[in-house]
């Protein structure tokens, strides 16, 4: 189905109009049923199985079923996001369980460098603001034919 | 509590819409990794001008790097800009602008440099030249201080990048403030100016979250919407036609509202058909690159090494002699094997990590079967449940790899796109130059004045991922402002009305509600057809007639010529696109989108009478390559006026010696 969603976890993110899984979704495809308060997926076969609503899920709700086209059934992988690592649990059909830790980011969410007081000086050159702020110099081909 | 059955569309759409009208000095199209990188730099260069950034779903996860990458592509590092050009050149089989390549490569370490900065894990090599993830190596220094990278290829480096689009877009969004950004906002057409049509002066939309349309005047705009995928009938044809290898929401808006605005686009015949993990497309390069998997055919040759192929690869040459062998000639051997009868063929993972593994302790072989399930798990999840779920632990079962149904793209390994003007440098060919009205040079600029494009709509130059695809947003970014510092006495305007354009945006919306109560099945109905059924159509004529994988890629000239008629009664039957909810209507606008995309490129086959990509697609009346007379870019133009293609050859001009 690709991604479905638990309807036992699922509390529609408490009446919001907006659920984070439609919030996330690059394909639209998350919606909330406003009579149910549940969210489901709209478009299956338009699901790249991205895990996006999976990972932003805060009831963990959400889970991917594989492509019914060519996925035997039996197996789950599912992330645990954490603010620096995610951690994957890989359940084989025949019962092998792995674990995988990957860190994600090594900074703090939300101060990303914006370079909000930099200024560009020279709009006709080639520079980008960064390189001119740090002095570089644009390259020429070493020959030309 | 089970869900009863809905149908689909939870946001009905109703016949008239609100209107917004909002004016702009700089209107971004797109919200992927190059408008991000324009979203970044551009307020550093005009920070006094009104911007709006407008994307289809939401930043922190759109586009093409939204599931996250295992690697960056592009990282030139202690390579020239110069090498950079001679293998995108080789790749490409010859024809690429070696200016646009040159230039990227000169600013792409730039953004490499900020996503680290901005807490992307980039992989380090220690002393001992052993690998450290993106975590452990922090204590090396950063790329930009000189640690080192760990590198696959030449240039590949590798990342930890699960959160490689939430991080890139959150920089992007800071920069440009809350403000001055839509998401859920579909840009379906580009407005040129009542008074001069060679000149770009708005675009029009709608909100597939209320029923809202947008109409945006701006005096320079960006389209950066990504490739195209879906196009041809994919090998998965159920649910798992969404497990497309390219994001699945990519539908050619890039190129065609750029062709119906007036823009030339360029090697359009291009395309990718890339070689994954059969069904579940996982990425291959590591596996080839970092971990030295051999590809076997069905009797366990390793074919690709064979004297067969070396013979073979010599009818390419020099492209197919090059020390690496361009990306559509893999997949031509590969082809060759499998119409041979010697197929299915197998990525020999069971090989490679033994070999790998002959010299490591416990512990660093975990490591290597972490390094192995990560590649799946940061960029192509579904594919590391396929490995579950058939049990498939890569050290004891090999998996097979397969050619995948063709994309259309302009920043991986193909170079479709838009023709867009090369900077302003004395080494660069007057005919790279596109000159505005005021016969200024603006880099990147597409020959419509005002429109740029960057990542995977600047055409001919192929290889730029994700990281390239930043930089060259970037690069647009300040050419944009530059446009609006020249142009600051320009006022656009739009010849259409405010309700002739609610009236086009909405048509399929109208449609629906005039007929829909006639039948019981709201899907089928003689005054209409639903966007799905449009889909299909789509895709059975390019699988059929187009060098789809339904003929192993190849096609012919009448085949061509059915399916230039297929494709007329398909924009005729467009006319009649239905849609009873917003999500139904967007898929009306991208359905319509992925038609004039895939015409292009079909048109652009039919006129280059050759073969210049085997592997990719063979055209049956032109086999193999005609440099004599195909040495050349194809550039076409449309005139939605009269509904006619002009295609012509323009030169190609050999900028950077060979090594």
């Amino acid at each position: 189905m690709p991604s479905f969603v638990i309807s036992e976890k699922c509390d529609g993110c408490k009446g919001g109009d907006k659920t984070a899984c439609m919030y996330i979704c690059p394909n639209d495809l998350m919606v909330l049923d406003v009579d149910a308060m549940k969210a489901y997926n709209q478009e299956p076969d338009q699901c790249w199985e991205c895990f996006s609503c999976v990972k932003i899920c805060p009831s963990q709700a959400i889970e991917v079923r594989g492509y019914a086209d060519f996925v035997p059934l039996g197996s789950s992988i599912m992330p645990m996001m954490g603010t620096e690592d995610v951690m994957w649990t890989c359940k084989f059909r025949n019962g092998v369980v792995k674990r995988f830790k990957f860190p994600i980011r090594t900074t703090d969410e939300g101060t990303a460098n914006a370079y909000a007081d930099l200024q560009g000086k020279d709009l006709d050159s080639g520079l980008l603001s960064t390189e001119e702020a740090d002095g570089y110099t644009i390259p020429t081909p070493q020959a030309t034919v | 509590m089970a869900l009863p059955n809905k149908p689909l569309g939870e946001l009905k759409a109703v016949r008239d819409p609100e209107v917004e009208e909002r004016e702009v000095d700089i209107l971004i199209v797109g919200g992927g990794m190059a408008a991000c990188g324009t979203a970044f730099e551009i307020k550093k260069w005009a920070a006094d001008k009104k911007i709006l950034l407008v994307d289809k779903a939401a930043m922190e996860r759109s586009g093409a790097v939204a599931q996250g990458l295992s690697a960056i592509n592009t990282y030139i590092g202690d390579n020239t800009a110069d090498d950079y050009v001679r293998m995108v050149r080789n790749d490409l089989m010859g024809i690429v602008r070696e200016d646009l390549i040159f230039d990227l490569g000169c600013h792409v370490d730039d953004s490499v440099h900020l996503f680290e900065e901005w807490g992307l894990p980039v992989w380090k090599k220690n002393e001992e030249g052993k690998n450290l993830d993106g975590k452990k190596g922090q204590k090396m220094g950063t790329l930009k201080s000189g640690a080192t990278p760990v590198r696959t290829g030449k240039w590949q480096i590798m990342i930890n990048g699960e959160s490689y689009k939430r991080i890139v877009a959150e920089a992007a969004k800071l920069a440009l403030g809350d403000d001055n950004i839509l998401e859920r906002v579909f840009i379906v057409e580009l407005l040129n100016d009542a008074n001069d049509p060679g000149r770009i002066a708005g675009a029009v939309g709608f909100s597939v979250r209320e029923n809202k349309v947008y109409i945006i005047k701006t005096k320079t705009m960006m389209v950066a919407c990504g490739g195209a995928v879906n196009i041809y009938q994919p090998r998965s044809v159920g649910e798992g036609k969404g497990r497309a290898w390219y994001p699945v929401w990519n539908s050619g808006s890039t190129y065609t509202m750029a062709l119906r605005a007036g823009a030339e686009l360029s090697m359009m015949e291009n395309r990718f058909t890339p070689a994954r993990f059969k069904d579940g497309y996982g990425p291959v390069g590591a596996w080839f690159l970092l971990f030295k998997a051999k590809a076997l055919n069905g009797l366990g040759e390793s074919y690709a090494t064979g004297d067969a192929a070396k013979a073979e690869l010599e009818n390419y040459a020099p492209y197919g002699t090059a020390p690496i062998t361009p990306t559509c000639l893999r997949n031509h051997l590969m082809l060759f094997e499998m119409k041979e009868g010697r197929g299915p063929i197998q990525m020999d993972t069971v090989t490679a990590l033994a070999e790998l593994g002959a010299t490591m302790d416990k512990k660093e072989l975990k490591h290597l079967e972490s390094e192995a399930w990560e590649d799946f798990l940061d960029m192509t999840c579904g594919q590391a449940n396929l490995w579950c779920a058939t049990n498939t632990e890569p050290e004891k079962k090999n998996s097979e790899i397969m050619p995948t149904e063709p994309y259309l793209l302009g920043s991986h390994s193909g170079c479709c796109g838009i023709w867009t003007s090369g900077p302003d440098y004395d080494w660069v060919p007057d005919s790279y130059k596109i000159k505005a009205k005021s016969g200024k040079v603006y880099n990147r600029m597409t020959t419509v004045d005002g429109l740029f494009t960057a990542g995977d709509g600047v055409a001919c130059s192929g290889h730029k991922f994700s990281s390239g695809s930043h930089a060259e947003g970037r690069m647009a970014a300040k050419e944009m402002a530059k446009y609006v510092r020249d142009n600051a006495d320009f006022s656009p305007s739009i010849k259409e009305s405010k309700e002739d354009l609610v009236k086009m945006v909405y048509k399929p919306v109208h449609t629906f509600l005039d007929n829909c109560e006639y039948t019981t099945a709201i899907d089928i109905n003689p005054a209409y057809i639903k966007p799905e059924g449009m889909m299909y159509r789509l895709m059975k004529a390019t699988h059929e007639y187009g060098a789809g994988t339904a003929t192993y890629y190849q096609t012919t000239e009448k085949s061509l010529e059915v399916l230039m008629d297929l494709f007329e009664t398909m924009r005729e039957d467009c006319e009649k696109l239905a849609a009873g909810d917003l999500h139904e209507l967007m898929r009306a606008w991208e359905i319509y989108h992925r038609i004039y995309t895939v015409e292009a490129h079909c048109r652009h086959i039919q006129f280059r009478k050759e073969t210049r990509y085997p592997g990719f697609y063979y055209n049956a009346d032109h086999p193999g390559q005609d440099d004599a007379n195909w040495f050349c870019f194809t550039n076409s133009t449309f005139n939605k006026e009269t509904n006619e293609w002009s295609l012509k050859k323009v030169d190609y001009v050999k900028i950077i010696p060979d090594a």
